[in-house]
């Protein structure tokens, strides 16, 4: 190949990395084997979502991604680096946050020290940070002196989500993000959702609510027990018997 | 019990207000250390969840670093220093050396242990109390180091003023003024600096904390050093105010501000130092009108019923846990 003949190919080519790259992972807990030989891959700007039913492993894939557990054999990679060694933090300065199963505010803290924890490592953020949150969720700066504990459902919801995102990352973490919503916050949560995916940050969700999920996602992914069961384009996982069955309930 | 009302209620009457006042005084200097040493557990408890009974020692071990410095620079007969500076530096290398060696309790006793039954760190615990008090017992070869041999501290004993007659000595003072200043100081750093916001977070829930980007660790480790400059002062103060310094002395005085942490309400800061100066003042009155041997009686007494009646304390919302 000449020169301009490498340059071209390169260029045509895709990114070399995907942005989170989980390789044949096995996650234990104790003696219980969690994950069994994982792989998943998120794409930058990419939405993903993970389906599966309880105790399936979900939780703790994303335990796993930002490294609150280890696994035992396999790899996670961040933009091509390997991280499987990093600590949490390391992780989460790279450009991952999450919004953890059941919110996991910090109660007797403010709305506004909340947000702040979400930008911890990035000097408890600047005035724009704060800015944007509020655009997304005006209610927030009307709370932001009131103890996190005393919200409501889902005002700890829009917390959650704002503290994420004071982060500013490029892969944001869901676990279960309509869990205990009603009908009409879910929708305003997934538009709002929508709204953060278009402005660019990739996104993995983690969804007992397969039909709101898989309608936004690019892609999906489907555990049971621990294993990947069924992968694939959002649109063909919508249409599939098996999943029809298991989680649409139709 | 009748005679021993009898004589209270006759001591009550003999030292009158001027007594009362006396007694006040003492138990408000005295609790200051309480308090100062009950945030060190309470800040502990409110992380871990562990009761750090090797804290009384860093206090004890305080002390002695105080009287180290004291005994290099303040001689007898020609101190180094004045008595200012001197001050000074015994209460910088005291907080300093007693801020490490709280943290390296944490590092190599408990942090091993973060994920063992719960019994296991406080058994370490007790391995890292009979290792400090042999240790210090080793080094001082259990002779009492008495701060008051030194005559630079003279003026610290000088009436500052007086309340209806009675003094109140520049230590006095001293001890609750930099007491207050320290807890104002501590104050500030948990409720309004990114590191005591950061331990707030991580007390309440340290894996939500750790999913913040939060290097929990490091905020355990802070926490230790925090809590044990605090008693590295109270050991120095202690020195100063009531001079008998010996390898046993952390036993009494940590359990006591444990009962005072215990009181305010375990892992409640402002609850530490409110529950230091009660637990102070009903030492001294119990002391001034029922006789000396019945101050500690009186004080583990409250701390029995205290657990049993209302264990979360005057101030506190958890529970202490049964271990
Ligand atoms: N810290 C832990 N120690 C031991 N076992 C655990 C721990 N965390 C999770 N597990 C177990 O791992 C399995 C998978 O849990 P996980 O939380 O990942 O499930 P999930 O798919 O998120 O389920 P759900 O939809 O109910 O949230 C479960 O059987 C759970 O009991
Ligand atoms: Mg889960």
């Amino acid at each position: 190949m000449t020169e301009a003949e490498i340059t071209a190919t390169e260029k045509a080519a895709p990114p070399a990395h995907p942005l989170l790259k989980l390789d044949s992972v096995d996650t234990y807990y104790g003696q219980i084997h969690i994950l069994q030989g994982l792989n998943l891959e998120v794409q930058s700007g990419e939405l993903v979502c993970l389906l599966g039913g309880n105790a399936s492993g979900k939780s703790t894939t994303l335990k796993t991604i930002l490294g609150i557990v280890q696994p035992r054999n396999g790899t996670v990679q961040f933009e091509g680096e390997d991280v499987t060694s990093r600590s949490t933090s390391y992780r989460i300065g790279k450009g991952i946050a999450i919004v953890p199963e059941n919110r996991r505010l910090f109660g007797p803290m403010t709305v506004l020290e909340n947000l702040e924890m979400g930008a911890y490592l990035h000097a408890g953020g600047a005035k724009e940070d704060f800015d944007r949150v509020y655009t997304l969720f005006p209610l927030l700066h009307e709370r932001r002196r009131q103890l996190a504990g005393t919200l409501s459902g889902g005002e700890q919801q829009m917390v959650a989500m704002g503290r994420a995102l004071m982060a500013k990352p490029r892969l944001l973490l869901m676990d279960e993000p309509s869990m205990g919503l009603a009908p009409i916050l879910v929708e305003r949560s997934f538009e709002i959702i929508k709204q953060v995916h278009e402005s660019g940050v990739a996104m993995l969700i983690v969804e007992q609510n397969a039909n709101v999920s898989l309608s936004i996602a690019d892609r999906g992914y489907v555990l049971s027990t621990g294993r990947l069961v069924l992968e694939g384009p959002a649109a063909e996982l919508r249409e599939h018997e098996d999943l029809r069955k298991a989680y649409l309930g139709r | 019990m009748h005679l021993l009302l009898f004589n209270i209620y006759d001591q009550v009457r003999s030292l009158g207000w001027n007594g009362a006042f006396t007694l006040l005084r003492d138990g408000v200097v005295l609790g200051s250390l309480y308090s100062l040493v009950a945030l060190g557990y309470t800040m502990v408890y409110g992380i871990l969840k562990l009761l750090n009974f090797a804290h009384g020692d860093v206090f004890m071990v305080g002390a002695f670093i105080g009287f180290g410095v004291l005994a290099q620079l303040g001689g007898p007969l020609a101190p180094a220093l004045g008595l200012v500076p001197l001050l000074l530096v015994m209460f910088a290398v005291a907080m300093l050396g007693s801020g490490i060696l709280g943290v390296v309790i944490e590092r190599f006793a408990y942090r091993p242990l973060r994920n063992a039954p719960r019994i296991a760190p406080l058994i370490s615990a007790l391995g890292v109390v009979f290792f400090l008090e042999s240790s210090v017992q080793l080094i001082t070869n259990s002779t009492h180091s008495e701060y008051s041999t030194f005559p630079v501290f003279g003026p610290l004993f000088t009436p500052m003023f007086s309340v209806a007659g009675n003094p109140v000595t520049v230590v006095q003072v001293l001890i609750v003024l930099t007491a207050i200043g320290l807890m104002a100081a501590l104050m500030f750093l948990v409720y309004r600096t990114k590191l005591g916001k950061a331990m707030r977070a991580t007390s309440f829930d340290r894996e939500a904390a750790s999913m913040m980007g939060i290097d929990t660790d490091r905020v355990i480790s802070a926490t230790f050093f925090i809590g044990s400059v605090l008693a590295g002062a109270a050991g120095v103060m202690y020195g100063l105010y009531l001079s008998d310094t010996y390898f046993f002395v952390g036993f009494l005085y940590g359990l006591k501000a444990f009962t005072a942490a215990v009181v305010g309400g375990i892992g409640s800061i402002p609850g530490a130092m409110l529950g230091g100066v009660l637990v102070g003042v009903v030492e001294s009155f119990a002391g001034g009108y029922a006789g000396g041997q019945w101050k500690d009686i009186v004080v583990f007494g409250i701390l029995i019923l205290f657990l049993l009646v209302r264990p979360t304390g005057l101030l506190g919302s958890h529970a202490i846990q049964k271990v």
